[in-house]
């Protein structure tokens, strides 16, 4: 059966209401979107469904008790629960600089958690 | 921390967040020698650094990050270019002169003077009390902003079954992450027929977890007396009446508050500079000068933005037309066009333009809509009979900045004109 919807793309915060136009997980047509970053965002969303997802673990010594971080690229909707069960088993030292590793690998999907900013030590 | 303070400084920035780290860097850049950035946290960044979702960047560095990567990006430029900062420090007084007078534990009672200053406060949330909210006044009440800093810096959680009254950015992406720390969000109640934050928020922090939204809906009352114990919602007509009937009782122990955001103009009423009472931020011209000469003012203290991309831009201006005064380079003696806010628009900032600007620079006209126009639209200045400049957007939403850059080819009908009527019309 051919369906058309609305659909809203996340890519950038534009959030351009794109109208779809599929059969099931193909898609025929989309329309609405003001680059090509929606197309490949509907196509995604339909086979894949992906998302950045930003949390805090734990740091020990730092001038605050958490340090916010980041998954480098976006991760399976369906295992974001996954993923945050993992971080918040982590804690790391202090001093922690941007873009410092803290989780390698996650979900198997060769994706790492990032800092998302630096940790100093506590004074 | 700064170790030898000046008694004067070239540019003074007060506030921290993005829009005065913009400021001071590119004040900095453009001849001021001395320049201090002023704020009351222990650290740069200003509200970025709980903002930890990503989304911030995509205008600015052409990236998706998170808050605090954006704030680290300028905080580390301002240490590598060399701007002062004070932190831990409030600023007490400003005056039309351009004194500072600043207090901190430990930095104690400064007087301090500055050939420019950029106001860079930002803004503040509404509270319960500016929404006049009956009922007893229980442990669980919040802002969204409160809840965020708790959550996301300080480590604790604010309650574990919430209500969050108002789809503003905060308050859905609040929704989202206490939901990822094991919390259950209830409801999202707004007021209003329409989300008040982005269309992309609804998605991926409402949507996503089956979290439900109600329009045109508010909280009646809240129930509990050490601790919420529930919420009683209701719908609203369209003059915001509560339709009897409607009410419901939602069982939960936290109600946050995502309901408005207003600019922080204490100390700028201080110093004599002039607010908006629309915006409730100062007026300002197309280099975000007021109407204090000298004092210039960049970000959320002006008017409540949605993307901190046009935060740093517009702290970017900011501190490059201090830097100018600064060094006596400003235009002396601009012969002011006013815009004014036309159909279906609400405000529009700048208030007034030098057309000169427009002989090296472009000038985006920053507004919002009075409501939401969800069909095509054309964005236009004019003046009179006369169209100055126009464009076309698949839609206006309140909740969404609508913009209109005005560029050198427009410079002598600008030139020419009584005043840009900036309005936003269906076609």
């Amino acid at each position: 059966m051919i369906t058309t919807e609305k659909m809203i793309c996340i890519t950038c915060p534009m959030g351009c209401t794109l109208e779809v136009t599929r059969e099931g997980k193909t898609l025929l047509n989309v329309e609405g979107n003001t680059c090509k970053r929606g197309e490949k965002y509907v196509q995604e969303e339909l086979t894949d469904p992906r998302r950045m997802v930003a949390s805090t673990v734990r740091v020990q010594g730092g001038v605050h008790p958490l340090v916010p971080v980041y998954t480098a690229a976006p991760v399976p909707k369906p295992r974001i629960f996954e993923l945050l069960a993992q971080l918040r088993k982590v804690e790391i030292p202090a001093p922690v600089t941007m873009n410092q590793v803290v989780l390698e690998n996650v979900l198997g999907e060769g994706i790492n958690v990032i800092a998302s900013r630096d940790m100093p030590v506590a004074e | 921390m700064t170790q030898l303070l000046k008694s004067h400084y070239d540019v003074i920035v007060i506030g921290a967040g993005p829009g005065g780290l913009a400021a001071a860097i590119e004040a900095k850049k453009h001849g001021a020698d001395d320049v201090l950035m002023i704020d009351r946290d222990l650290e740069l960044g200003g509200i970025l650094l709980q903002c930890i979702h990503n989304g911030f960047g995509v205008e600015t560095f052409k990236e998706d990050l998170p808050g605090p990567s954006y704030a680290q990006r300028f905080i580390n430029e301002a240490q590598t270019v060399g701007i002062d900062y004070l932190l831990d420090t409030i600023v007490l007084d400003v005056t039309p002169e351009r004194k500072v007078y600043t207090t901190g534990t430990r930095t104690g009672f400064q007087e301090l003077s500055a050939t420019a200053i950029v106001l860079s406060m930002g803004c503040r949330e509404r509270t319960r009390a500016q929404i006049r909210i009956p009922g007893p006044r229980p442990s669980g009440v919040f802002t969204a902003g409160t809840a965020q800093r708790w959550v996301n810096v300080e480590g604790y959680m604010p309650g574990s079954r919430f209500v969050i009254l108002g789809s503003g950015d905060i308050g859905m992406i609040m929704a989202r992450r206490l939901t990822f720390e094991g919390a259950k969000v209830e409801r999202v109640l707004e007021v209003m027929p329409y989300l008040s934050g982005l269309s992309r928020n609804y998605v991926q922090c409402l949507l996503d977890f089956d979290i439900t939204l109600q329009l045109k809906h508010t909280v009646k009352r809240i129930i509990g007396n050490d601790r919420v114990e529930a919420i009683e919602a209701v719908a609203v007509d369209d003059k915001w009446q509560f339709i009897p009937g409607t009410e419901e009782i939602i069982p939960c122990d936290t109600l946050l508050l995502s309901v408005g955001l207003i600019p922080e103009n204490e100390l700028s009423q201080k110093a004599g500079v002039a607010l908006d009472p629309v915006t409730a931020g100062p007026y300002v011209d197309d280099g975000f000068a007021t109407n204090i000469p000298g004092i210039f003012a960049a970000g959320n203290v002006v008017h409540v933005y949605d993307l901190v991309d046009w935060v740093t831009a517009a702290g970017r201006t900011a501190g490059k037309r201090a830097a100018m005064f600064a060094q006596d380079s400003c235009n002396e003696d601009p012969r002011y066009v006013p815009t004014r806010a036309g159909e279906n628009v609400r405000y529009v900032v700048p208030h007034q333009i030098d057309p000169e600007t427009l002989t090296q620079d472009s000038i985006m006209l920053q507004m919002r809509v009075t409501r939401p126009l969800e069909q095509p639209v054309t964005v236009q200045v004019t003046d009179g009979d006369t169209l100055i400049a126009k464009k076309s957007e698949r839609y206006a939403r309140p909740g969404e900045m609508v913009s209109l850059t005005l560029k050198g080819k427009e410079y002598d009908a600008v030139r020419k004109a009584k005043e840009l009527k900036v309005s936003v019309v269906t076609k």
